[in-house]
């Protein structure tokens, strides 16, 4: 019989049963749940269901990102209503305007640990593979369920594994990979799968660059993705966490539904094109493309290496189209401040925004007009996705963005670099 | 059996067109959502859906955000079952969770155009279109009893129901 894969290993945790196989159907018990903007829908949806309150407060947390500061007066009252219920249910973490996104708050915070499991009102929850949780995303009415019993039913996923080798050239990242894995397998490549990556790529990436890999996997239908923990990943926790852990790995034997290699040393800058993540192309097939706007945000690529990157492409220079930076969050926006990082963009010609998910799925700050075409180091650019069906977005890396900004047109960083 | 029909629609329609995300956080009524179904993909779609039409789609039908809107919108214009090629994992809980029926037929997307008519008898589980049958797949035993109490809030409403009366306590109940 072979080896557990870490999907089956970390669902067999989260639910108590000595072990677990693909297909086996568990109520797993997660270690933390969260929501976000949405938590107010979710709030009137538990509100039907007649339990006594949330079940367990300390293991719920909620983060308001995603239209943040308000934009509307029904924007404020959606917020209003999730500020007065974290006070009346006593829900143990909860993060204000500013703060920054869900996702990068939960790391910056350590509320989810190695070998947990962590499940989110958020399609993008894949994200917390970067530290080798399991984390899924679930619809709202789930969430409520979790609220009022603590646990859900999960189907044990098939696993494929992705193995990466080799070391990306300057000004290639992360993204760069994770678009080219898109690229590759497609929209439904790992549909209902655990994405279990391996190889020496993986160590070699600084921490900062690891969330984009299972973020981005959301965008191929991935169940939940997963980066083996390592010590840098430990050492990152040590001053943060406030519990025990036990870091899982797959078994060298396990069985996986499928194989996928990449060598990533001769990778070139890659460009996701409208209106799909998965349709992405080498970004000399497209350099030359004029934009109107460039993004440099969110919950893929808004961290510290996202904004230096940046300010390396543009230190001393000035860019020809808006340039939108909005960090991840708080913490990463003070970082650099203090590194001088955004003294540099002003100075070449950026708007900041306030921490948050900024114009990424349409609500607010830099939604661009119908024709304009954007640039932006989201996740997804669906037609429609920023906030008009007729703007076109391209995704690319911190590095491809920032290039571009400075010259209007998509453009490749490391003619700039050089 | 039942006569149904049929929007169809190809590979991976996402959630952003099924419902945008810019109404997400201030439309609530059932009116108000399902003005807004598949806006961005097809605007005729809203304006002339009749109660009992079927979505035939592609593969990863429902990929993306996992917004529940891109289900409840449907719902609300009068979609009971939804078949696709393949459903994004999400979406395909949401479903369930809504008590909309989830079919996995790799098939009929190829055969049908909007317009035409299936037919469906749950009870024996077969769709009928095109002069083909396809057999509509079971789902997990934790699924179906989703299913067939409704969707998970008036399983959730039966529950906590039965521990006021009994005192009970909360096991079991997610399954």
């Amino acid at each position: 019989m072979s080896g557990r894969t870490f999907a089956e290993k970390a669902l067999a945790r989260a639910a108590g049963v000595p072990g677990a196989r693909a297909g086996d159907v568990l109520d797993v018990m997660p270690d933390l749940v969260f929501s976000h903007d949405n938590s107010a829908a979710i709030r009137r949806i538990f509100e039907q269901i007649g339990a006594p309150g949330i079940a367990h407060p300390d293991r719920v947390a909620i983060t308001l990102d995603h239209a943040s500061p308000a934009p509307t007066t029904r924007h404020a009252q959606n917020h209003a209503e999730i500020r007065d219920w974290v006070q009346a249910q006593g829900i143990a973490h909860f993060f204000d305007v500013g703060r920054g996104i869900c996702h990068q708050v939960i790391g910056e915070e350590a509320l989810i640990l190695p070998g947990e499991t962590i499940l989110g009102a958020d399609s993008h929850t894949t994200h917390h593979g970067w530290l080798g949780a399991f984390g899924a995303g679930v619809g709202r009415t789930e969430m409520a369920a979790l609220w009022a019993t603590g646990e859900l039913w999960l189907r044990v996923p098939e696993a494929i594994r992705i193995t990466l080798n080799g070391a990306p050239s300057p000004g290639v990242t992360a993204k760069d990979i994770s678009l080219r894995i898109l690229g590759d397998l497609g929209a439904d490549g790992g549909l209902y799968r655990s994405v279990e990556f391996a190889g020496d790529t993986l160590a070699a990436l600084p921490l900062d660059e690891r969330a984009v890999i299972p973020n981005m996997m959301a965008e191929m239908g991935a169940k939940n993705a997963y980066l083996p923990p390592d010590q840098i990943v430990f050492d990152y926790l040590e001053p943060r966490r406030t519990r025990h852990y036990t870091p899982l790995y797959p078994d060298p034997d396990a069985a996986y539904a499928a194989e996928y290699h990449l060598d990533v040393s001769h990778l070139e800058p890659q460009v996701a094109l409208p209106h799909r993540p998965d349709n992405a192309v080498p970004l000399s097939e497209v350099a030359g493309q004029p934009i109107q706007q460039a993004f440099l945000g969110t919950c893929t690529n808004g961290r510290l290496s996202d904004l230096r990157a940046a300010a390396e492409v543009l230190r001393g220079r000035r860019v020809r189209c808006r340039f939108l930076v909005i960090p991840a969050s708080a913490a990463v926006m003070l970082a650099a401040v203090r590194e001088g990082i955004i003294d540099t963009l002003l100075d070449a010609g950026a708007v900041i925004g306030t921490p948050g998910c900024g114009p990424c799925m349409g609500n607010h700050m830099g939604i661009p007009a119908p024709g304009e075409v954007t640039i932006s180091c989201a996740n997804r650019n669906f037609r429609g996705r920023m906030g008009t069906p007729d703007a076109p977005v391209y995704l690319a890396s911190a590095y491809v963005v920032a290039a571009s900004a400075l010259n209007g047109q998509i453009s490749d960083p490391r003619e700039v670099l050089a | 059996m039942t006569q149904h029909r049929c929007w169809v629609y190809g590979d991976n329609v996402n959630t952003d067109v099924i419902f945008p995300g810019r109404y997400t956080y201030t439309l609530h009524t059932p009116g108000e959502i399902a003005a807004h179904a598949l806006e961005d993909l097809d605007p005729a779609f809203a304006a002339n859906v009749q109660p009992g039409d079927v979505i035939v789609a592609g593969h990863n039908w429902g990929c993306g955000s996992s917004r529940e809107q891109a289900v409840t919108a449907l719902k609300y214009a009068g979609v009971e079952i939804i078949i696709a090629a393949s459903f994004g994992r999400i979406y395909f809980r949401n479903c369930i969770n809504h008590g909309l029926l989830p079919v996995e037929c790799p098939e009929l997307h190829t055969l049908v155009q909007t317009g035409d008519v299936i037919c469906i008898d749950r009870e024996a589980g077969i769709i009928t279109g095109c002069n083909q049958a396809f057999g509509i797949p079971p789902l997990s035993p934790s699924a179906q009893r989703i299913l067939d109490a409704g969707g998970l809030l008036p399983m959730l409403q039966q529950h906590f129901e039965q521990v006021r009366v009994n005192g009970g306590s909360h096991n079991g109940h997610s399954r």
